[in-house]
């Protein structure tokens, strides 16, 4: 895949910057995408990630850098047909069949793929004949991934296409995605659960306010921010003398209980029962993304300080 | 199934907005709530008072014929905007910013709302003519299209403040908002007979577009077929200046969200 040159590189994000006001939605981001890769932009509630995908759709302006897409910009990106969306929000309009709407949507396009196909494909042809309004919440989702899809563009954007779903349709979705889209096409989805990021994506970029706090192969962020922490009733032992267990980077102390933070919970587990027998109500969990979220930002806030002093 | 499955879909490979355009059509003449509405209220209006004034005359006009022109201005008019604020709903669902990440062009979306007013519009008017037959009125064909396509233009500014106030109101806001304003125009510029027949204000209300939109029908009642110079520049003026307010407040809306 060439590299790094502008018409090469499939989305180019240099500087970016967002403010809806006060608020500092994006504040300064650089990436690049290169065509063929699946790319999870992961991170909580107002990371940003909205707002990036709408400025990489051109829906939002950047206040500061900018946004290529296939080396255009994105508006001409979009005009061209070659990126299809699945926004967020938003319901199907109304009168019309999920078929009829999906054909409309197809005659935008100057490559669409075959209607029929698409349909089958993203579980929708069972409802194909009903009208939009009176569906599901979850059929909604994939007539709106149908939309999306039928474009048959070179850069697919979904942001959180799962976050009005359930379990099991969520693994739907993320099935009939899977068979469909992967074919050198360029994806981005943004969501907030971790599994979902480390199934689908090649790679993750992890968001939190505004920011990339990281970015690399799946596997490699999934053990940063998907770390186990180890609770315990184990009172009267000085927490310095915990941290020295193996496996074990932070410890908490709330009580009569401790909270082990670990990089390897096995190792620390083993270590804490061997060194400290009378341990008891022991749960090891994994660490929430939140948790790590805080972990990792509070780094980021601490650079921050050093920078701003 | 397997991505294999999914093929390019042949022949038709170029963009058309006829596919859009159509189903555009389609959803205004499903939607049955709007077509009662907007079709409704004036043909219940000229067969219930037209019909109980079936033999009067206004002057040396017919009353049928009088009112028939007046309901046609009147429900043209509310035909005509009620199109252009179906974009309130497609904004509040979420539809317009779907749309922005496709290749359609905001034009396109515009004119489909329009040529939809259009159609609307054509079809209260062959209600309203067929009702008003019905009740008598006769017509010599030249009188009949002349009145026909002074209707149409008359009604270009009127398109366009549908299209504003879809842009500015709430669909929760949009049935009152649109009544008032229609009724008000109707009143005013005189689809129910002069208000008023003083100089100062029959003055005012010529610089109203729905004055001139009732009297596109005056060919009707025997008066001269083509309108002063004033009636265009009424309407151009009204249509320049909702266009321009409507462009700002796409732009604005377009910015924000």
């Amino acid at each position: 895949m060439g590299k790094e040159t502008s018409a090469s590189a499939g989305i180019v994000l240099s500087g970016l910057a967002k403010s809806y006001g006060p608020v500092k939605a994006v504040r300064g981001i650089d990436l690049t995408i290169t065509p063929g890769e699946t790319v999870a932009l992961l991170g909580p509630n107002g990371a940003g990630k909205s707002t990036t995908i709408d400025m990489i759709l051109g829906l939002a302006q950047p206040n500061a850098g900018r946004v290529t897409v296939f080396g255009m910009p994105p508006a001409t990106a979009v005009a061209s047909g070659r990126i299809g969306g699945m926004l967020q929000t938003g319901s199907l309009v109304e009168y019309l069949t999920v078929r009829e709407l999906v054909e409309m949507v197809a005659s935008m396009y100057p490559h669409p793929l075959d209607v029929h196909q698409v349909l089958e494909a993203t579980g929708t042809s069972a409802f194909a004949g009903q009208r939009t309004t009176g569906l599901s919440g979850g059929q909604t989702q994939r007539v709106r991934f149908a939309l999306a899809l039928v474009a048959n563009p070179d850069l697919l954007v979904l942001d959180e296409p799962t976050a009005a779903l359930d379990v099991e349709a969520r693994r739907d979705f993320w099935s009939s995605m899977r068979s469909v889209a992967q074919r050198g096409k360029t994806v981005l989805f943004a969501t907030h659960y971790l599994e979902e990021a480390d199934a689908y994506a090649d790679r993750i970029v992890l968001m939190a306010r505004g920011r990339v706090i990281a970015d690399g192969p799946s596997t490699e962020i999934k053990a940063k921010v998907g770390g186990r922490t180890i609770r315990a009733t184990l009172p009267g032992v000085d927490g310095s003398a915990l941290e020295a267990l193996p496996g074990v980077t932070a410890v908490d102390r709330r009580g009569e209980a401790v909270v082990l933070s670990c990089g390897d919970s096995d190792a620390a587990l083993r270590a804490l029962l061997a060194t400290y027998p009378v341990a008891r109500d022991i749960e090891v969990r994994g660490a929430g993304l939140e948790e790590a979220f805080i972990q990792l930002v509070g780094d980021d806030e601490e650079m921050e300080e050093v920078e701003g002093s | 199934m397997t991505a294999g499955n999914v093929a390019v879909a042949t022949g038709d490979t170029k963009m058309n907005n006829a596919t859009y355009v159509r189903y555009e059509i389609l959803r205004t003449f499903r939607n049955r709530r709007f077509l009662i509405f907007s079709l409704g209220f004036p043909v219940v209006l000229l067969l219930t008072i037209g019909g109980a004034n079936q033999h009067k005359l206004i002057g040396s006009i017919p009353f049928p014929l009088y009112y028939m022109t007046g309901m046609a201005g009147f429900g043209t008019m509310m035909a005509i905007i009620s199109s252009g604020a179906r974009i309130s709903s497609e904004r509040q669902v979420g539809w317009t910013r779907q749309l922005r990440i496709t290749p359609l062009r905001t034009r396109v979306y515009f004119e489909a709302k329009v040529l939809c007013g259009y159609l609307m519009a054509l079809l209260t008017l062959v209600v309203m003519y067929a009702v008003g037959s019905a009740l008598g009125v006769r017509l010599d064909a030249r009188q009949w299209l002349v009145m026909t396509l002074l209707i149409l233009v008359a009604l270009v500014p009127f398109a366009v403040l549908g299209i504003l106030a879809g842009h500015l109101l709430k669909p929760d806001s949009m049935g009152p908002a649109i009544g008032g304003v229609v009724t008000l125009f109707a009143l005013l510029g005189g689809s129910w007979g002069p208000l008023s027949t003083g100089k100062t204000y029959v003055d005012i209300v010529r610089l109203l577009p729905s004055y001139w939109l009732a009297q596109a029908s005056r060919v009707a009642f025997g008066g001269s077929e083509w309108p002063p110079v004033e009636a265009w520049i009424v309407i151009a003026v009204w249509t320049g200046v909702l266009v321009r307010l409507a462009v700002r407040v796409y732009r604005r809306d377009t910015a924000r969200v």
